[in-house]
């Protein structure tokens, strides 16, 4: 039994982490319909920004945080205004291979000043809590925990507040969203931004259980990929939803059918389910 | 000035004494590494041909190239190193191989339109990387293929030497894109340009969406599976990192550096960046600190790559020299002419 449960604490720690990146990967979906590629490399950066701030800078670890949400929320920032805004109107294969470059320039940067090695972050939470043979390690407690307050928190200001309206709208309708006034620029802005911080935060969350190393980002993103087709491209709501199916589904498959293959679950999944419903399980309409 | 060259590059006989160039390469190679490297930058230019059918010509972003191309060195490299076979019926069973997947791979993946094909052919490189590491019992795991079999030779030809192979690496790519010549002129090509241009106007014509776009991706796949076999023949020894996600990326660097869609674009860009990064050594590591940017400029620039930005300057300058003739041709029908012109070049 406590096996069991353990597997679903699992789960959760790593539907939270999925999720938040592929909250951010949707949320650049509804207003660009860019499939953005170079997410996970901003992911990979997040975690290498924390790396530095507390190793090299010495920091506390919530300051790191914040700090490599800010430089991600930059980066993700000048991606938007030096390379998807002048591609709006070309192709959309045109996008996808600029994504691709950004990835690939974002890793040889990070390669050349940090090296292919994989690196060890510690944290301040190397606690373990046990709740009657439920041993839970404080770290998987605070991913689950900062995960669901952020997607509140990221909730109450899409719905609530104008700024976070103005988002919404124009993954509604784009047009209409012209006509009311809301100026497109700064709500792609605003939408990378927010983007790129939520990466960061994930990946300093979850660096500390992990490794963090120039690759880290590649099968994040594929599974934030994987997580949005099934929660249907641009719904916040499934992106979330779609984020736990893949981390129980890796963790009771890693558990009881194999751990080498666990990360094929994810995409073994995305097969099943786009050559059923090729339009994602719950999106409406074909795309 | 410029224009006279360009139109020399622009006749038949150009091909000829590019042919006669590469015919001449070993000699001319002050040693036998240069010779080396120009067969691998062939046969990946082989595998770029196969990406410019399905990206190129039929406007699908293929991510799964790199795997397709780990299958037909797989396959070659298990037949001769574990079953016994000799090269060349392995090579042929490598081609098969690739078409019967890729044909499988299609069904499932081309009723998914752009980024749902991109996503969904990323994901399936990923695992055909990932089914070539874990499933030690088929592949050897991280270990890799090793004692691969070289093509036999004939006579006094042994494919083992690097220029002998460099030859055969040659025929096959002669052949590779004199095959995308014809295809590229004949009505199939075109209607993989019409499918590119637009899947509904496309269909509205009576093409066959589906079957066509299958067509092209194992045609692909198949060079992408000859590629993969000739590579696993010359270099001996595969592993898992032939799938990585990087070859495909690489791949497409070449494809767009050189020009997508076009006849030349895929040798131009293939052969250049395996020279400029020969060259400069010290750039293997963080070469794409360089190509990736480049990537984000091309796309963004000059979306055509070398040869395409060429033709179309070649067209802009015939159109301005011709006499008597009306200048006002909007630039989208100069494209257009362009790319007539190109298909047909």
């Amino acid at each position: 039994m406590s096996l069991f449960l353990q597997q679903i604490m699992n789960g959760l720690t790593l539907g939270s982490i999925y999720g938040l990146v592929a909250l951010g990967l949707t949320l650049v979906y509804g207003i660009l319909h860019i499939p953005n590629f170079a997410h996970g490399a901003l992911y990979m950066v997040g975690a290498f920004m924390s790396y530095f701030f507390m190793v090299d800078l010495g920091v506390h670890y919530w300051v790191a945080m914040a700090g490599s949400a800010v430089v991600v929320a930059v980066l993700a920032i000048l991606c938007e205004r030096l390379v998807f805004h002048p591609l709006r109107h070309s192709p959309p294969i045109h996008d996808k291979i600029a994504a691709i470059g950004i990835l690939l320039f974002l890793e040889a940067v990070v390669q050349m000043f940090w090296g292919a090695d994989f690196r060890r972050m510690s944290s301040p939470f190397t606690g373990i809590m046990n709740f009657d043979g439920l041993i839970i390690p404080e770290q998987r407690l605070l991913i689950v925990v900062s995960a669901f307050a952020l997607v509140v928190a990221l909730q109450l200001f899409l719905r609530k507040t104008m700024t976070g309206a103005t988002i919404i709208a124009m993954a509604q309708n784009r047009d209409g969203a012209f006509l009311v006034g809301i100026d497109s620029n700064r709500v792609a802005m605003m939408t990378f931004a927010i983007s790129g911080a939520l990466a960061a935060v994930a990946a300093t969350l979850y660096a500390p259980i992990n490794l963090v190393y120039p690759a880290m980002g590649h099968l994040v993103i594929m599974k934030a990929f994987v997580i949005i087709i099934l929660g249907g491209m641009g719904s916040v709501p499934g992106a979330i939803a779609g984020g736990m199916i893949i981390g129980f589904a890796e963790a009771f498959g890693g558990f009881y059918i194999s751990t080498a293959y666990k990360d094929i679950i994810a995409f073994g999944l995305l097969v099943l389910i786009l050559s059923w419903r090729p339009q994602g399980l719950f999106a409406k309409g074909a795309h | 000035m410029l224009y006279k060259i360009g139109t020399l590059l622009m006749k038949p006989g150009a091909k000829l004494v590019l042919l006669a160039l590469a015919i001449a390469f070993p000699f001319m190679a002050s040693n036998e590494y240069q010779v080396y490297v120009m067969a691998s930058a062939f046969v990946w230019a082989i595998a770029v041909y196969g990406l410019n059918i399905i990206t190129g010509y039929c406007g699908q972003l293929n991510l799964a190239h790199g795997g397709f191309f780990a299958i037909g060195a797989y396959t070659l490299g298990l037949l001769t190193a574990d079953a016994g076979w000799s090269f060349w019926p392995a090579f042929i069973a490598a081609l098969v191989m690739s078409a019967v997947l890729g044909f499988l791979v299609g069904i499932v993946s081309l009723r998914l339109k752009e980024h749902y094909f991109a996503i969904f052919t990323l994901c399936v490189g990923f695992i055909i990387y990932l089914l070539i590491d874990k499933w030690e019992g088929l592949t050897h795991g991280a270990i890799g293929v090793r004692d691969i079999a070289a093509p036999n030779g004939f006579g006094v030809v042994d494919f083992t030497d690097t220029t002998p192979f460099y030859y055969l690496v040659l025929a096959f790519l002669v052949f590779a894109i004199w095959f995308m010549g014809r295809l590229s002129r004949s009505l199939l090509g075109r209607t993989f340009l019409a499918i590119r241009n637009g899947d509904e106007l496309a269909q509205s014509l009576g093409i066959n969406l589906m079957r066509n776009k299958i067509l092209a991706f194992v045609l692909s796949t198949v060079y992408a599976g000859m590629a993969g076999a000739l590579y696993a023949g010359m270099v001996r020894i595969v592993g898992p990192e032939e799938a990585n996600i990087n070859h495909t990326f690489d791949m497409i660097t070449y494809l767009l550096v050189g020009g997508i869609g076009t006849l030349t674009g895929p040798l131009l860009g293939t052969v250049g960046i395996v020279w400029i990064t020969q060259s400069l050594q010290f750039l293997e590591e963080y070469r794409m600190i360089i190509f990736g940017p480049l990537l984000v400029l091309l796309v963004i620039f000059a979306p055509r790559g070398i040869s395409g930005s060429f033709l179309t300057w070649m067209h802009h300058k015939a159109q301005s020299l011709a006499p008597g003739k009306k200048r006002k041709h909007s630039k989208v029908t100069a494209d257009q002419k362009a790319r007539e012109a190109e298909s047909n070049a």
